[in-house]
């Protein structure tokens, strides 16, 4: 049900504080300059006293940190400028399968979350065993711990000796990454399917459109566009998650790292490649927020999408 | 029902017999009989809840009768092994909240159906769609998203959309109710044109002064049941049942007749 509001979504460009003069010769008030002058003093504080706690919070978990009885030990295991210096570009290097990981499995999670999704919307007595399939492996995979997935398909299929399957932890862990993870985006496009109003599908099935058409051209465009801010938070937790498939001896960052500690015994390394991956993941958060903040305004202004 | 309507004599577009539908345990539309002429508007009035709504979307299968029967141009189109998608492409809605598409413009909203149902080139969709648009005025807004339109273009875009594949009779449901009462003329008046175009329509209406300015057939529902019916003239001058009345007198009390 769309109440759409007269005069909606006009940009609100125009009345920009900023240029108070219009082009009918309006000049500010007395009234609104002081009153302007007051909330600029007041954003000036508020700065400010962000600014105090923040210095103060630093200065207090410092003083905690440094102060601990184990400190220097733990500065020598963990920050240790050598190791870190020789860990970096191991890890960057096995960071690239890391990326090349989260491209090719975000791309089909993509694909195979959005047929387990329309799958399980499918409606009449043919597609009875596909919607319970559907079920049943969302079901599953999103209640199996990904960690077990992952030693299951990574230590598991290649123990059967099977003929002509690959035993390469990479395409293997990939392969359990993709399992997990359609399972989760599978649920997000069936919210999106749901949430599409049945005003629309009654609107394009009243012009003749066959349910596939309505589904394909009416409510997935609409529900994929409502669940980007939750699609992008799924693939920053895959880019992360990627780092697992190193428990299956791929040569990912964690494992470069992992192999450096197992030499030196140093842990400089595990956080080179934590920050490696925090560094990667924070565009990505961004981007999700200026794409749910940018759509949250569309909203705003009266737009239905 | 009265022959003094135009083409009265001729097969009727739509026709229902003893259509019956129940939600649950509620009966919304009790032995309901209606034939509407070729090129006649029938308006459906009545209190909210009377079963307007649901005989228009019960009329293009989007709700399942219970009982009786519904043809269109003489074929049953309540059959069970009759293609449904193939008899909703010949019936046009406009529906009471528009429904128009919000992720395509408006343009894209008109040819979807032309395109993808009846398999018309995007050239030719589209030359039909803007010369639609031109004749309802909306030939500025051919690229606009429907959020960007106020309520009566989104409503009369949306009447285009149902226009544009040529059906043989169009449902509209309550199509003014949404509008703020200052827009309610346009979109009324591209209705009057229409039927002056010939279109064959079915109209369920809260506009009394309107459904008797426009309609060659009245239709009163009280409770799922068509309690009167007859001309224009008939219904609105000389209403026979007590409901009617009761129910007339009331929208004249409100000043809205």
């Amino acid at each position: 049900m769309t109440v759409v509001k007269e005069e909606s979504g006009q940009d609100g460009s125009g009345d920009d504080p900023g240029t108070p003069r219009g082009d009918d010769g309006y000049v500010p008030s007395q009234r609104r300059i002081e009153r302007e002058a007051y909330k600029r003093a007041r954003a000036r504080r508020a700065t400010a006293i962000a600014a105090l706690s923040t210095l103060v919070t630093a200065v207090v978990l410092y003083l905690i940190v440094v102060g601990a009885p184990g400190w220097p030990r733990t500065k020598e295991t963990f920050f240790n400028g050598q190791y870190a210096r020789e860990a970096l570009p191991k890890v960057l290097e096995g960071l690239w399968l890391n990326v090349r990981l989260l491209l090719v499995c975000g791309a089909a999670v993509l694909v195979l979350g959005m047929l387990i999704a329309v799958a399980r919307t499918l409606k009449g007595p043919v597609f009875f065993p596909l919607r319970v399939l559907a079920a049943a492996y969302t079901d599953f995979f999103r209640g199996l711990p990904l960690i077990i997935n992952l030693m299951i398909v990574v230590l598991g299929v290649p123990a059967l000796r099977l003929q002509g399957v690959t035993v390469d932890p990479v395409l293997l862990g990939g392969t359990a990454l993709t399992l997990t993870y359609s399972a989760y985006v599978a649920e997000v496009f069936r919210a999106g399917i749901e949430s599409v109003h049945p005003s629309q599908r009654a609107a394009a099935r009243s012009l003749g459109l066959t349910k596939r058409q309505a589904l394909r051209h009416v409510v997935l465009p609409q529900a994929v566009r409502r669940q980007v801010p939750p699609l992008l938070n799924d693939l920053v937790s895959l880019q992360k998650d990627t780092g697992l498939v190193s428990i299956g001896g791929a040569v990912d960052a964690v494992r470069a790292a992992d192999i450096i500690v197992g030499r030196s015994l140093n842990y400089t390394p595990y956080i080179i490649a934590g920050l490696v991956f925090v560094a990667l993941t924070i565009p990505m958060t961004r981007f999700t927020d200026w794409v749910t903040a940018r759509m949250d305004r569309r909203r705003a202004q009266g737009g239905t999408l | 029902m009265s022959d003094i309507r135009p083409g009265a004599d001729a097969a009727p577009v739509l026709r229902m017999e003893s259509v019956r539908k129940t939600f649950g345990g509620t009966v919304v539309l009790r032995d309901v009989n209606l034939a509407v002429a070729p090129h006649t508007v029938t308006a459906l009035i009545g209190a909210s809840g009377s079963g307007k709504s649901t005989l228009l979307r019960c009329a293009n299968l989007l709700e399942e009768i219970d009982d009786g029967a519904i043809w269109l141009d003489e074929q049953e189109i309540t059959d069970p092994r009759v293609d449904q998608d193939a008899v909703r492409r010949r019936i046009g809605v406009v529906f009471q909240a528009y429904n128009l598409f919000p992720h395509m413009s408006v343009l894209d909203n008109i040819t979807l159906a032309p395109r993808r149902v009846h398999k018309v080139g995007r050239s030719e969709a589209e030359e039909h769609a803007r010369e639609l648009l031109d004749r309802l005025g909306l030939g500025a807004k051919a690229v606009e998203f429907p959020d960007r339109l106020s309520g009566g273009q989104q409503q009369r875009a949306a009447i285009v959309r149902a226009l544009a594949v040529r059906p043989r009779v169009l449902l509209l449901d309550e199509i003014t109710a949404a509008l703020d009462p200052e827009l309610v003329g346009e979109v009324l008046s591209v209705v009057r044109d229409l039927k002056d175009d010939g279109m064959t329509m079915v109209l369920a209406t809260h506009e009394m002064s309107f459904a008797r300015d426009v309609a060659d057939q009245v239709c009163f529902l009280k409770d799922g049941v068509i309690l009167e019916h007859g001309t224009a003239q008939e219904l609105f001058g000389a209403p026979q049942q007590e409901h009617t009345q009761r129910f007339l007198r009331r929208i004249v009390e409100a000043g809205r007749l």
